[in-house]
């Protein structure tokens, strides 16, 4: 091989690994993203059933049912629309009526959402950015939230 | 008084590291050696200040001196002593002290050890190192000093956060910090190079020990977070694809690349440009790192405070030092000549075609992490890119990699022999098909990719075994000339084979657990059982057991082997810690070899059931021990005395001459 071919297996390597990351990133961005909602965008963008998104809010206060096999039902809510939720299995440290939350999962036919991951996403003053932002700009959002450094940290977020 | 102590000490070192930052390099351009010469004795007594400053800090904390805004903050006299010692690092300021001392303490080593360092190399290197110093230490003096005083000192502290209340904390952040700072040498050798215009191969030499120790802390430091991650939080995983871990992992890949770039420029003088633009990016990405950690743009408990000052200083650090040593590259890096021609199948190759794979893969880690800021910034939008994103990414350009590592020690330099290494390979290729065939023949239902993976573990194992066995022709000569030969071998070479090994074992961990873990939820009451995989877990009940500044709600469960075999007692439990109103999950773990049961408990339900999460988890312990076994093929690699000499010199260069590999 010349000096030039060389270069060129070199430089064509390159770009042809570069190719297939590029190729497989938007690939999977088309596939694997999941977008974030608060319950008054569930309202808006009518979500389709089975769409996975991840739905964030505050638990509302006196819904959180636990029935058999470690079912729970709650509404997630962001001051001005709710959202019916369901899980099974056991709940992340923090979660407590009143605080927020962000769920992951699909809707189904009927409204509810089915989650599959509660996530316990939160720094020391407990608060999920996201659900945060949320309810700023539902105009709910209490300055007292981030004062509320009581509560315990747990889930698959370090 | 010591807190103030400690205040000055960092005042006086900022002023050090000022002049450190300025003299040498004056002087290299004036061929001054005084100038020059005063790079070493400021490198040294900015070290001795900061670590002063930061000694000042720990005896604030051990002796739980409340005066102190930030021991104040977070610690507590009911803590244990590692833990007050911990808690040095478990908030934003003081893990910045932690940075900043060992970023001077590289600074200090290289001015100490460095003894083989051309001199006007070394005086630019630590003038650039100081230019770090100097910007971090401004951050902390402006934006988050640890020394503030309280005017009213309270009686006691509000504690540390409660997950960090673990001795992995004593670890980890030391260990990753290493990692990330140890690139910051390589970084100035390379800032230092192009500042010159001059760069060879002995570059690579010089730069490679640094490569090495700051990969090494930074596996170990990976791997120490992972597993910490795994007991700690309650859920059983060891990666979560979580932005705070890619934050480290593309700092490790961008340095693993750099440790075989750099191989490639020390032996045949080729990829020289290449290799320095690793040196920057390896410690732009740590930079990034700090950067997505410290700032609060992520919500993590690593994001101790969202102050947006510091956000913004720290944004301001990352855009002078990524955008100026790149500007700096960009318009010197012409100037350096390239040399070195190799065949596409050769050593150089692999090494090319690791390097190529290798930041390719970084490269989706850093777009899967930053795209969702992005988006943010520009639409608004949240999203979360999550481990499904990363498998379809970083899986399949890892693959590649992982298949043709066995490939690459066993190809020769400048032409290699592909069909040669392969029939060498054959061996390891034989075990391989036998363990794929096995997991087939054993397993009931699991993926179809998993014996595959295994086998893939396998085939990098063996081959790495297969690489020494060539070197020592082992089973070809004599058993005591082998060991001479083995002896004789470079430490690199072992420490290559150790390195790859490790890998292999770390992936057969992550295989086995992925492919063949299994999970069950329950809510039991006293008396109880739960079966997983072949164990039977009896619930006994609870009961109370105070600790010093907490207070544990335990969970006493009997494991038996199915066949009814008494194996022992997990006591998971549920920490609740006062001060803060916080509770952690402690899981229960019994490892049987290399597996594991885990076990945690939830909060206790109104009906007196508690609800509990059992993993079985095969082979885990192998994903981190891989991770020691890499450690230990870099400190083999370390001692190889070729970096001990340094560059060889016209007069000894015949007698020090090392065998070629």
């Amino acid at each position: 091989m010349t000096r030039k071919q060389r270069r060129l297996t070199l430089i064509g390597g390159g770009i042809g690994v570069l190719a297939i990351a590029v190729a497989l990133m938007l690939n999977a961005f088309r596939d694997s993203i999941v977008f974030f909602n608060s319950p008054t965008d569930v309202v808006e963008k009518h979500i389709a059933p089975g769409t996975r998104i991840r739905l964030g809010g505050l638990v509302k206060t006196g819904t959180l049912v636990r029935g058999d096999h470690m079912n729970v039902r709650f509404d997630v809510t962001d001051g001005s629309h709710e959202t019916k939720v369901a899980y099974q299995g056991v709940l992340p440290d923090l979660f407590r009526e009143g605080q927020g939350v962000v769920a992951e999962g699909a809707f189904d036919g009927t409204g509810l959402f089915n989650a599959d991951t509660i996530l316990a996403k939160h720094d020391e003053t407990y608060m999920p950015k996201e659900v945060a932002d949320a309810l700023k700009k539902s105009g709910h959002w209490k300055d007292g939230y981030a004062q509320r450094a009581a509560m315990p940290v747990g889930g698959p977020n370090k | 008084m010591i807190a103030e102590l400690g205040h000055y000490a960092l005042m006086l070192a900022l002023g050090l590291s000022l002049i450190q930052s300025v003299m040498p390099i004056v002087g290299t351009r004036n061929n001054d050696a005084v100038l020059m010469s005063m790079a070493v004795p400021t490198a040294l007594a900015q070290f001795a200040f900061v670590a002063i400053s930061f000694l000042a800090l720990a005896t604030c904390y051990v002796t739980s001196d409340f005066s102190v805004l930030n021991v104040y903050e977070n610690s507590n006299s009911a803590m244990p002593l590692l833990y007050r010692l911990t808690s040095v690092w478990g908030n934003h300021e003081g893990s910045m002290m932690l940075w900043v001392s060992i970023l001077t303490l590289f600074g200090a080593l290289v001015a100490v050890f460095g003894v083989n360092l051309p001199i006007k190399l070394k005086a630019n290197a630590l003038a650039v190192q100081a230019w770090i110093a100097a910007a971090f230490e401004l951050f902390i003096l402006a934006t988050s000093n640890p020394f503030l005083r309280i005017a009213n000192a309270p009686f006691e502290g509000r504690d540390l956060n409660p997950v960090l209340q673990d001795p992995g904390l004593a670890f980890h952040p030391p260990f990753l910090y290493l990692g990330y700072v140890g690139f910051s040498i390589v970084f100035s050798l390379a800032i230092a190079a192009l500042l010159e215009g001059r760069i060879d191969a002995a570059w690579a030499r010089f730069a490679r020990p640094w490569v090495l120790g700051a990969w090494m802390c930074l596996t170990l430091g990976i791997a120490g977070g992972s597993y910490w991650a795994y007991y700690e939080l309650g859920w059983g995983g060891f990666w979560f694809w979580d932005p705070v871990e890619n934050a480290s992992l593309m700092p490790w890949l961008a340095g693993t690349a750099l440790l075989h770039s750099a191989v490639v420029m020390e032996k045949r003088g080729a990829l020289k440009v290449w290799t320095i633009l690793l040196a920057i990016v390896a410690f732009s990405l740590s930079l990034i790192g700090t950067f997505l950690v410290r700032s609060g743009v992520l919500t993590s408990v690593h994001a101790f405070a969202n102050d947006p000052t510091r956000g913004i200083f720290i944004l301001a650090i990352l855009v002078c030092f990524i955008g100026g040593a790149l500007a700096l590259y960009a318009w010197r890096a012409p100037l350096l000549k390239q040399g070195g021609l190799f065949a596409p199948i050769s050593r150089e190759g692999a090494l090319v075609f690791n390097n190529l794979f290798l930041t390719s893969a970084c490269a989706t880690v850093f777009v899967g992490t930053l795209y969702p800021l992005a988006l943010e910034a520009l639409t608004g939008d949240k999203i979360s890119v999550g481990p499904p994103f990363f498998n379809l990414t970083f899986g399949p350009l890892f693959l590649p990699l992982l298949v043709a590592m066995p490939f690459g020690p066993l190809l020769g330099w400048k032409r290699g022999d592909l069909l040669a290494a392969a029939q060498r390979l054959l061996a390891a290729a034989v075990l391989a098909a036998l363990a794929i065939a096995g997991g087939f023949a054993l397993q009931h239902g699991g993926p179809v990719l998993a014996p595959f993976g295994v086998g893939l573990a396998i085939f990098i194992m063996a081959g790495a075994l297969v690489d020494l066995a060539e070197r020592t022709m082992f089973l070809r000569i004599p058993p005591a000339a082998m060991m001479r030969r083995a002896i004789g071998l470079p430490r690199s070479a072992w420490g290559a084979a150790f390195a790859h090994f490790g890998i292999g074992v770390t992936l057969m961990g992550i295989v086995a657990v992925t492919a063949w873990g299994s999970e069950r939820i329950a809510a039991l009451k006293p008396g109880g059982t739960i079966d997983i995989a072949h164990f039977r877990l009896t619930f006994d009940g609870t009961f109370v057991r105070p600790g010093p500044n907490y207070s544990d709600l335990v969970g006493r469960f009997t494991v038996f082997r199915a066949g009814g075999e008494l194996l022992g007692a997990m006591e998971p439990s549920r920490r609740t810690f006062p001060a803060r109103n916080m509770a952690t999950t402690e899981a229960a773990l019994m490892t049987r070899r290399l597996n594991q049961v885990y076990l945690s408990l939830g909060d206790p339900n109104p009906d007196g059931s508690v609800p509990v999460r059992l993993y079985f988890k095969p082979l885990v312990l192998m994903i981190w021990l891989g991770a020691v076994i890499m450690f230990i093929g870099g400190a083999l690699s370390l001692s190889d005395r070729r970096l001990r000499i340094g560059a060889p010199r016209p007069a000894k260069a015949a007698a020090l001459q090392v065998p070629a590999e």
